[in-house]
């Protein structure tokens, strides 16, 4: 079964555990500013949004890409850079519709969401279910089950 | 580590920023944090300087696992000579400043001597750099946010701030970081302004990389975050009510100080409850609660962020607070609303949003509205003092302009900023104070809970719940319940929740955590964290260090052991209602018991012996 990560906002509180996690995961150190999963706080509506790469199928990064340095993971459908072979070019960055590939200035290579391999950090720091990793082909279960305990015949 | 090993002096007066490599036979005494920042304190500042002169310094300072993921490990204080109280002032914050300030490789920040111009400090990593706040002073922490952000064009600084009332001289103003986060208490944020500092912004991209044992830390800071999820308290409690889940509570046990602690419980207590925080209003359908709000990596969050009514008149020709921010905390809800008698939520919130804005402690703004409220009642304050408005219990109108007034420390607002105790002297009627060693009394009516008495009576800050909340054991059974209203057994339980409670604010965590962790589930993790041995037993004794050695502190510098008391009132006024009724405080009772069992003499002198035995300095 593939899986994606699945982010439900009205749950974050915006604690930056997935930042923390992603970038000892990834950086080996607490760092949320080299994490590849951002919350953003929008104070004067009082939301919290973590946001990451929904691994596009046809993934522009990917496509753009002239050294041919990113490349799906058919275990589970990341699309993950290659460092050794990424020249740091950044076209990938400007071709990414949602800004989620970014460089990073301290190693000359971009950086982006790879699952961690089929376990995200994020996911697994995520202290309200914020941020879950679900079967890819049912990511609308919940809110199908919330809209559904909704109709005039369910029990509430 | 854990530690950065870096501290930062800023010499105002000199515009110099120096980098030292902290003291780490000390961090192995104190920890870090709180009682780091105290040994620094003790040994640079003089205790009988004058607090708002630029011999006194201004500290900001993490502990080891701030910007961990350690659960509520987010946390800096900010340490000085309090101008309210004249004792030690260390005030500890959330929201994510500390976090930051570590992930940029610092440590502490020591601010020395006074800016001759008003002055702010930008860090970004290594680079540090004093830049002129002309433009900003005169602004409000919201304002000054704003324009630092416009001029720094980077979304991800993190920026704490003084704000009108810091700059008026108001002796209870907080540092506000993340626009509703503060260093609250004892007037931190008056000193801050007094050195002509407006603000300091953070960029940290280095992160922290040095964790002693990753593996330990990694299990440890799990199994501790299981413990907060499946704790009623910390894992339903506070996230659906936050603090405010105490309003009904401590009510209904008769211990909700009432219009300036003349009364033990409030009639409107449930208007202005967690619970009410829920309920849809009639204007719009919409609960005063917008959502809950974490502080960096706190899997709790406690945090409120609320929304006043538009259609509430303190708002509704002021679009700029149609906005959701930091709502009402316990703390505060009490200070605006039952201490002053007010039950309209909304007049609460906007209240709350003010301190928020202009940098006020909002449990000494409430207090001390209450005292001028009973002031006004017995004709000592007139409406020819306020320019005419009329000054109430229970006049919403009143608390929401007094905190407009306040917030700037024009007019009236001056009066208002001198906090309870000054005010109360100036107008001829010190009893009606409801302070200790100046600093104004928190929502836990001692007569209800004795062991709070007893723990306001000898905080090294002054009135304080924050410094022994035997709260969690007297009404929550937290760890075990002892009877509110008997004072057996209370000076040996103050002594242990001062200092497990000095030993968790010196790791960088929240006491919040302890409605649910014992010192067991803490000490693992600082253990995994930090070099060498950090155990239960360490932790306890780092925890008693540190208070002992802000006493020696305070009575260096004057404030000695006439003032461990309270207020006349607490002492020999009964409560009138409820579980407590007939009760006064028993300190006299437990007084003798604690100092004896802190070592003291019988006249609250810490020994040589004591001293000795934790190799305080001479």
């Amino acid at each position: 079964m593939q899986k994606s990560l699945h982010i439900d906002p009205g749950k974050c509180t915006g604690c930056l555990q997935c930042e923390a996690a992603c970038s000892l995961e990834n950086e080996g150190m607490f760092n949320p500013s080299k994490s590849r999963i951002k919350v953003f706080t929008f104070h004067d509506e009082g939301r919290f949004v973590p946001y990451t790469c929904t691994q596009c199928d046809e993934a522009w990064c990917m496509q753009a890409c002239p050294v041919d340095a990113i490349v799906l993971n058919p275990s589970n459908g990341s699309k993950d850079v290659l460092s050794d072979v990424c020249v740091g070019c950044k076209v990938c960055t400007i071709a990414c519709p949602f800004g989620t590939i970014n460089y990073n200035t301290d190693t000359g290579k971009v950086v982006k969401c790879d699952l961690c391999g089929g376990d995200p950090a994020c996911a697994t720091a995520c202290p309200t279910d914020a941020i879950t990793y679900i079967d890819a082909n049912a990511t609308g279960l919940d809110k199908m089950r919330a809209w559904a305990s909704k109709t005039d015949n369910a029990t509430t | 580590m854990a530690w950065t090993r870096k501290l930062l002096r800023v010499n105002l007066s000199a515009g110099t920023c120096t980098t030292e490599a902290l003291n780490m036979d000390w961090a192995n005494d104190y920890l870090g944090q709180r009682g780091l920042a105290t040994r620094y304190l003790v040994e640079e500042v003089d205790p009988k300087c004058d607090p708002l002169g630029p011999d006194n310094k201004f500290i900001m300072a993490t502990g080891p696992l701030t910007g961990t993921n350690a659960s509520t490990g987010g946390r800096y204080s900010c340490l000085c000579k309090s101008p309210l109280t004249n004792a030690l002032a260390c005030s500890n914050s959330g929201g994510f400043f500390g976090a930051e300030m570590k992930f940029a490789g610092w440590d502490m920040i020591i601010f020395e001597g006074k800016a001759a111009s008003p002055t702010y400090l930008s860090i970004e990593n290594d680079q540090v750099e004093l830049i002129s706040a002309d433009d900003l002073w005169g602004k409000s922490v919201w304002e000054a946010d704003k324009m630092l952000r416009a001029k720094h064009q980077d979304p991800q600084i993190r920026i704490a701030a003084v704000g009108r009332s810091a700059e008026a001289g108001n002796l209870y103003a907080a540092v506000v970081n993340d626009l509703h986060r503060a260093a609250g208490r004892s007037g931190v944020g008056t000193v801050m302004a007094s050195k002509n500092l407006k603000a300091v912004v953070i960029r940290g991209t280095r992160g922290i990389s040095n964790v002693a044992d990753p593996k330990a830390f990694m299990a440890a800071t799990t199994a501790a975050k299981t413990v907060l999820a499946e704790n009623p308290v910390t894992g339903q409690g506070l996230p659906a009510y936050g603090t405010q889940v105490l309003m009904n509570v401590i009510n209904e046990v008769g211990a909700l100080p009432t219009r300036n602690m003349r009364e033990t419980q409030f009639e409107g207590a449930a208007d202005v409850s967690g619970e009410a925080m829920h309920e849809p209003r009639k204007s719009d359908g919409k609960p005063n609660l917008t959502t809950n709000g974490a502080c960096y990596a706190c899997t709790i969050a406690c945090g409120r962020i609320s929304t006043i009514d538009r259609t509430h008149f303190s708002v509704k020709d002021k679009p700029e607070y149609w906005i959701a921010s930091g709502g009402l905390e316990y703390e505060a809800a009490w200070a605006l609303g039952p201490d002053t008698g007010v039950n309209d939520i909304d007049a609460l919130t906007y209240a709350n949003f003010l301190c928020n804005e202009d940098g006020m402690d909002p449990i000494s703004f409430g207090s001390t509205l209450a005292a001028a409220m009973e002031l006004f009642e017995e004709g000592l304050i007139t409406t020819e003092h306020t320019g005419g408005m009329e000054l109430k219990f229970g006049s919403a109108e009143a608390l929401c302009w007094a905190a407009e007034v306040a917030a700037t420390g024009e007019g009236f607002g001056a009066e208002l900023g001198l906090g309870s105790k000054r005010l109360c002297e100036k107008y001829g009627r010190p009893e009606l104070s409801m302070t200790v060693k100046g600093q104004e009394f928190p929502a836990y009516d001692p007569r209800g809970i004795q062991g709070m008495g007893l723990a306001y009576a000898t905080s090294n800050r002054g009135a304080c719940h924050l410094r022994g909340y035997t709260v969690a054991s007297e009404i929550l059974g937290i760890p075990e319940k002892t009877d509110p209203l008997d004072t057996n057994g209370k000076p040996g339980l103050v002594k242990a929740f001062q200092d497990a409670t000095a030993a968790v604010d010196s790791a960088g965590l929240c006491v919040f955590t302890t409605f649910a962790w014992t010192m067991d589930d803490i000490s693992p993790q600082v253990d995994a964290a930090c070099e060498g041995d950090w155990s239960t037993e360490r932790m306890m004794e780092v925890g008693e260090r540190i208070w002992n050695m802000e006493r020696v502190f305070n009575m260096a510098a004057g404030v000695g052991a006439d003032q461990d008391t309270l207020p006349k009132r607490l002492l020999n006024e009964v409560a009138n209602s409820g579980p407590a009724s007939g009760k006064v405080s028993g300190l006299p009772e437990m007084l003798p018991e604690y100092y004896e069992l802190r070592g003291w003499s019988k006249e609250g002198a810490v020994t040589d012996s004591v001293k000795q035995k934790f190799n305080l300095p001479a």
